[in-house]
């Protein structure tokens, strides 16, 4: 299971390397998953909790809120198809939570969930092969502010 | 021990908890739809009290100026043959279906059919242009034209209210492996956002995703007007438009993956009344 999971891993670096035409594919970083989890930062940087709440706003980006309640009253529809996130930063660690975002269907394949930093999808419209939803500084951003849910 | 079943555990329990920790938040919309029926509904239901206003009266139905000039064109001899739809089927409601015996009314309720001619599916669009191109020998409509929605919409309207028939899950029905190709795409994760049909249309029906709120994604409304396109549109727009949101690689206006997919869109609607024209968001 795992070791599949590394090798789409691989596999989309692959993709992204042949199939994006110059413009500018997203470089996957190689992260290791432990137990379904991601321990290490993407980036070795630490997020930015602030521009993390905006990204998981922004439509184009994270759009969470497509399928997420969350903590924030100012926006207006939050979706339902997902679990609440209000408290996820006290029920989930941060490994866990870089998992989910970079590629929740390792933690449960049958998931609605997009894997936000993953490239080699069926059939993805022209101008998005080779790409991930967010770039890897953004998955830290994410992480770093759900992590204040608490 | 079986991973799902956990996680499908912690989403449920997530569930109840988002509605007991919300109620009141601005926006915040529970489903009313999950617990009321386990069967199959039109869009119709989820769609707002004023669309659906508009969609009971003609007078309202914002399609209704396509449709008419739609009427205008079926009683219109073309093409060099110089004959007319109504010369060989009568009026769009004679039900004895004129000189040639073929009404009209029941169409909608029963396309797609399996086409001898090219050992495919066929859809009203593309009888439509066969008649145009065969019977009256005048220039096919192009898919997504003026004159093809209204004559689609005409078409269709004559089956309203009837249930919708299929039979392409039977192994010995000409539509069977078009149907079973249809079921394969509804199920396929696609696009960026590597979604389903099923994702959405069978796994969260009433449910919202953002502002909207998703339906079955069932058929028997098409062609359908849309406030948004301020237009009536084709099931295929639809599938288009539903293809691009999850930035997947959209497929073209009667190519044949849409219409094995909307033959099997037809049979998840099966018994469903036919709307057409209906009027959505
Ligand atoms: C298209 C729907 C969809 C989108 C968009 C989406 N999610 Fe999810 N998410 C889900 C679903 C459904 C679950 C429930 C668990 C499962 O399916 O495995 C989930 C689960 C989660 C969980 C685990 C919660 C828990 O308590 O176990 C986290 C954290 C999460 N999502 C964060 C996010 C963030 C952050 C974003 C945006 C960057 C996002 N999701 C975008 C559908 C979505
Ligand atoms: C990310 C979610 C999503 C996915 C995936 C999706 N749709 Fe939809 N679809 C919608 C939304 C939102 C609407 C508008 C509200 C409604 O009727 O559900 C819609 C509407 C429709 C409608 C119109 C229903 C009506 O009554 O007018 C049809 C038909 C449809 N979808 C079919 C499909 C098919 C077939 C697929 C797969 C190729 C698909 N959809 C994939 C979100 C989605």
């Amino acid at each position: 299971m795992k070791h599949a999971k590394l090798m789409t891993a691989a596999f989309g670096l692959a993709l992204a390397g042949t199939i994006a035409t110059g413009a500018q594919a997203a470089e996957l970083v190689n992260y290791k998953i432990v137990d379904e989890t991601i321990p290490q930062s993407l980036t070795g940087k630490p997020g930015d909790a602030a521009k993390g709440k905006k990204i998981v706003i922004h439509r184009k980006k994270g759009n969470c809120l497509a399928c997420h309640v969350m903590p924030i009253p100012e926006q207006q529809f939050h979706g339902l198809t997902g679990t609440d996130l209000n408290g996820v930063g006290s029920r989930l660690d941060e490994a866990t939570l870089r998992m989910r975002l970079v590629d929740p269907k390792v933690i449960n394949d049958g998931t609605m969930m997009p894997s936000f930093y993953k490239t080699g999808q069926h059939r993805v419209l022209k101008k998005f092969i080779g790409k991930t939803i967010l770039n890897a500084q953004e998955v830290e951003d994410i992480v770093a502010y759900l992590m204040t849910l608490k | 021990m079986n991973f799902k079943t956990i996680t499908t555990a912690v989403a449920l329990v997530g569930a109840s908890i988002a509605l007991a920790a919300c109620q009141g938040t601005a926006g915040y919309e529970p489903n009313p739809y999950d617990s009321m029926d386990g069967g199959i509904w039109s869009g119709y239901k989820t769609a707002s009290v004023e669309t659906q206003a508009m969609q009971n009266d003609d007078f309202e139905n914002p399609a209704m100026p396509w449709v008419d000039a739609a009427a205008e064109l079926y009683d219109k001899a073309d093409g060099e043959a110089n004959v007319s739809c109504a010369d060989c089927h009568g009026a769009p409601d004679d039900e004895t279906g004129g000189l040639k015996h073929i009404p009209m009314k029941g169409v909608g309720a029963s396309y797609p059919a399996f086409d001898p001619e090219t050992n495919k599916p066929i859809n009203i669009e593309m009888r439509i242009n066969q008649c145009r191109t065969k019977y009256q020998k005048a220039k096919a409509y192009k898919y997504e034209s003026d004159e093809m929605l209204g004559m689609t919409g005409l078409v269709a309207m004559q089956s309203r209210g009837m249930e919708r028939v299929s039979t392409a899950d039977f192994p010995d029905d000409k539509l069977n492996a078009f149907w079973k190709k249809g079921e394969e795409f509804y199920y396929q994760r696609r696009g960026q956002l590597d979604l389903a049909c099923s994702n959405c249309h069978e796994d969260n029906p009433g449910n919202m995703i953002r502002a909207e709120r998703l339906s079955q994604g069932q058929s028997n409304g098409f062609p359908t007007y849309r406030l948004k396109w301020q237009k009536p549109g084709s099931l295929h727009r639809r599938f288009r438009g539903c293809n691009k949101n999850i930035r997947a690689q959209p497929y073209g206006y009667g190519s044949d993956e849409y219409m094995n997919l909307e033959t099997y869109l037809a049979w998840r609607g099966r018994g469903l009344p036919i709307e057409a024209v209906s009027v959505r968001k």
